[in-house]
């Protein structure tokens, strides 16, 4: 099949950016989005033309390396991750356009490649539960009912690609911020830093840039991994209780 | 000229004699400790931010430590042990079937096809349980029972149910736990993180490590950042073949360049390829994508009976199939180890009867265990794993069965390292799969993550400890660092330079191809001399006609593999020497003149009972560590 990419080409962070389309010919349906990619960047290094920079990795939807916006929606027009878009979701002779994340937290470093840094100074800031190794009784000592293992395991699949930010017309990184105070606060270890978990991640989150949540929904429906936007719901219950005792 | 010198014998002399488990605690105790309060004035670096790197920053660091820790991602959470999917082993004994540490042990030695050294494996299994303590502990989600407690599957090469598990992210979920640790400590000020920066060469002053040279990738700059002790985390070298299950950016530089500087590089050669991959699909293909070998508990392997059988595999009547795992292992059936479910779908496809485009893919099919247990059952224990397959090759496999083909996938070699996890260059230290050190010549399944975290968490703290404790160091001459500082700027020039036409990645393929077909599932010496031949020629092309657009001060993502590939260059040449120098089969490493007349693999304990610790040279040198057996007896492995 043949296609046209329309490519957000930005040499550095203060440089100015803009569109430029590459036909991309005789591709096929199997390959996916990034190796889409891969053979327009073979084609622009042997012409002598500067590749196109984009963030990759594992290319099995789970690393949360890439992300690029794809006809104006996070990750495509699939409930996946770019690298697991293949071409089959496109006709012959389309045109697509693709950015990078667009975000105040997310700074452009080149062309699609952003700095979602600030992603993890929020889990930084306490993402995670206090148990220095060496500590840990045995893990049966705990039972956890299988519904809240369950649901905390919906909400520990994120992978923090930032499709969540760049689907947001606030820019805000709650539904990610959401996800990890959920898969934190459903389980017994994470109870004892709960309050100051919630209230310290969502400073930072605040503290980064990123906008406020108006429950507009679209980071649920681009997130690959399917954080249910009730996440969003017990991030502002956890926070409205911890600011209360606080 | 001979393709090796052979050099003096080498011995592992930190493990303790004595009885087997008692050694690591006799290690821990003999070992040297630092006062807390003297703890902050070390600075240890890290590179890497997966299991074993992650675990090993947050720990050192919990204790008092300063930790300078790389990752070349763009965050730690997305090193590619986030990748693994299946499960990880310990020795738990929560099913009450049998299970033990020795047990864990055994199967593991004999897993490995006694090519690992017994201190090591046993610690491996004693340190098993308190890695899922540790990981529930810090809110690792892994799979539970209804009544709360946790629960477990069989893995292949063993007949106990010891494996712990997340769905089909268990090492992603792992790895959040180590990189939720690490945060931590990053949050305290304990840990220097320097994310988007990569390792190019170690700064050995004084025969010991004290650093490393890194480029920021973003900004191109080349900064040396000293330490007390290096430790090195950098995963495997699967991608010397250019498709491998390893994410793209995965690659062998850190420990080329540290071997390149004295540090010993044991069985090269071991490579383990994964019987559950997604057959590639095209020209085009940039990775290969693992199916977990858990599929195997519920899925069964076959391939029509007749070669080219038109019809749909549903029509195909149950007598027309070969199962042929079942028939040729009866006891283990589907889940034998992974090197002998490899070979033995390449047999059966080389025999002509694989299924889908060129022939070069197995079913692997659910048919029965949907009808058995239902869909429900089905969808809650590989849902995510059918729909990334789903995704990729537009078929439905909860109606049409997978069709699956081996793919390089682990490497058990690395650099050789000492019971303490210390290379031959001392204050170096390396683990995770970025060493050789326990699973000898073949990994059994969910011992990746097992061996990553009893690295970091646990055996690695205590034996930096050690080190730190009893070496007094001075301060690194500025020499040193100017000389291996120049050296790498000197490298990027060159490499900038060369006027070529070719693609860095066009270069990356053919050495891929050229070792997957000499260097792959099965070798013999008239392919791997062949290689030898080839792969000098393939590196000198590339350094006369490889093409980098751009710069080196700026981000630059050909640079980056091109530096990665100048390395792979390099380092296929030692594999292919040790590869043609065992000649005996051994788990991953089948030398088609080595085998029984039922095609198993022939082992030559007399002559190669031994690790190959190469240390670097032209033509490289070969140490042999002899091993001793004292409590698992080899014996030809069978698995019938």
């Amino acid at each position: 099949m043949n296609l046209t990419v329309r490519i957000w080409r930005q040499a550095g962070p203060a440089a100015e950016g803009r569109m430029v389309a590459y036909p991309v010919e005789g591709v096929s349906p199997d390959m996916s989005f990034l190796e889409l990619l891969d053979v327009l960047n073979q084609r622009l290094i042997e012409a002598g033309d500067e590749p196109v920079a984009f963030d990759h990795d594992c290319r099995e939807g789970i690393c949360g390396s890439c992300g690029v916006v794809i006809n104006g929606q996070a990750h495509g027009p699939e409930r996946t991750t770019s690298c697991q878009l293949h071409l089959r979701s496109f006709a012959d002779g389309d045109v697509v356009d693709v950015e990078p994340w667009r975000a105040k937290g997310f700074p452009v470093i080149r062309d699609l490649v952003v700095d979602r840094s600030a992603l993890d100074r929020i889990v930084q800031a306490g993402g995670y539960v206090s148990a220095p190794t060496g500590s840990a009784p045995d893990a049966h000592a705990t039972p956890v009912p299988k519904p809240d293992a369950d649901l905390a395991f919906d909400n520990a699949t994120c992978i923090g690609c930032g499709a969540c930010v760049a689907a947001c017309p606030n820019g805000s990184a709650t539904l990610f911020t959401a996800a990890k105070v959920t898969h934190l606060s459903l389980l017994p270890q994470g109870g004892p830093e709960r309050a100051s978990r919630v209230l310290d991640m969502v400073e930072a989150m605040d503290a980064e840039g990123f906008g406020g949540c108006t429950n507009t929904g679209e980071c649920v429906a681009s997130c690959p991994k399917g954080i249910p936007f009730s996440s969003i719901t017990t991030l502002n219950r956890e926070f409205l209780a911890a600011t209360r005792t606080r | 000229m001979s393709d090796y010198l052979t050099g003096d014998p080498i011995a592992d002399t930190k493990a303790p004699a004595g009885p087997l488990e008692n050694r690591w605690d006799e290690r821990k105790f003999a070992a040297k400790l630092v006062n807390p309060a003297n703890r902050r004035r070390h600075r240890v670096i890290v590179v890497g931010t997966g299991l074993a790197g992650g675990s090993a920053g947050a720990t050192l660091a919990e204790q008092g430590y300063h930790v300078v820790q790389f990752c070349f991602q763009d965050s730690p959470r997305r090193a590619h042990s986030v990748a693994a999917q299946g499960g990880i082993n310990a020795a738990k004994n929560y099913r009450n079937d049998g299970d033990s540490v020795y047990r864990l042990f055994h199967d593991t030695v004999k897993g490995g096809d006694f090519r690992a050294r017994e201190s090591n494996v046993y610690r491996l299994a004693q340190v098993s349980a308190q890695i899922i303590d540790q990981a529930v502990a810090q809110g690792v989600p892994f799979a539970r029972e209804y009544g709360g407690l946790l629960d477990t599957r069989s893995f292949g090469g063993v007949q106990v149910q010891r494996t712990f598990y997340a769905r089909g992210q268990t090492g992603q979920q792992l790895l959040i736990g180590a990189y939720q640790a690490l945060s931590r400590q990053i949050d305290a000020g304990n840990v220097e993180l320097h994310a988007r920066t990569e390792m190019l060469d170690l700064v050995v002053a004084g025969g010991r490590a004290r650093g490393i040279v890194a480029r920021d990738l973003v900004t191109g700059e080349i900064t040396t950042h000293l330490a007390d002790a290096v430790v090195l985390a950098t995963g495997g070298y699967g991608n010397v073949f250019y498709l491998s299950t390893n994410a793209k950016g995965s690659n062998a530089t850190a420990i080329w360049r540290a071997h390149k500087r004295g540090a010993h590089f044991a069985n090269p050669c071991f490579t383990q390829i994964h019987p559950t991959c997604i057959p590639r699909s095209g020209e085009h293909q940039s990775k290969l994508t693992l199916m977990s070998e858990s599929l195997r508990n519920d899925g069964r392997i076959w391939v029509p009976k007749r070669a080219g059988d038109p019809r749909p595999p549903g029509e195909i009547p149950e007598d027309e199939r070969d199962y042929y795992l079942e028939r040729l292992y009866p006891s283990f059936g589907n889940l034998v180890p992974r090197d002998i479910a490899s070979r033995a779908a390449k047999n059966i496809c080389d025999a002509g009867l694989g299924v889908g485009p060129g022939g070069l893919g197995v079913h692997l099919d659910f048919a029965d265990a949907i009808a058995r247990l239902g869909r429900p059952a089905i969808e809650a224990r590989y849902g995510n794993l059918f729909d990334m397959y789903q995704r990729i090759t537009a078929e439905d496999p909860y109606t049409v069965p997978m069709r699956i083909y081996p793919a390089i996938h682990y490497t058990m070699g690395g650099l050789w390292v000492d019971y303490d996890l210390q290379s031959t260059i001392p204050g170096l230290f390396v683990i995770g799969e970025a060493n050789f050190s326990d699973h000898g010549a073949n990994r059994l399944g969910a011992s990746a993550l097992m061996q990553g975290l009893a690295d970091g968490y646990f055996v690695l703290p205590a034996t930096v400890n050690d080190y730190l404790g009893s070496t007094p160091l001075d301060d690194v001459p500025p020499s040193v660092v100017r000389d291996v500082e120049t050296e790498v700027r000197d490298r990027i020039t060159r490499l900038l330079a060369v006027p070529g036409t070719r693609s860095v990645d066009a270069f990356h393929r053919e050495l891929g191809l050229l070792m997957w077909d000499h260097c792959g599932m099965s070798r013999t010496r008239e392919g791997l001399r062949k290689a030898l031949d080839r792969v000098p020629e393939l590196r000198a092309e590339f350094w006369r006609d490889v093409r980098i657009p751009g710069g080196g001060e700026e981000f630059n993502q050909e640079l980056e593999k091109a530096n990665r590939v100048a390395d792979f260059l390099e380092l296929a040449e030692l594999m292919l020497v040790d590869a043609l120098a065992r000649e005996e089969s051994c788990g991953g490493h089948f030398r088609e003149e080595h085998q029984t007349p039922e095609g198993e693999a022939l082992r030559d304990d007399e002559n190669f009972a031994h690790v190959a610790a190469w240390e670097y040279g032209t033509p490289p040198v070969l140490h042999r560590e002899e091993l001793v057996f004292e409590h698992v007896h080899p014996t030809r492995r069978s698995y019938t």
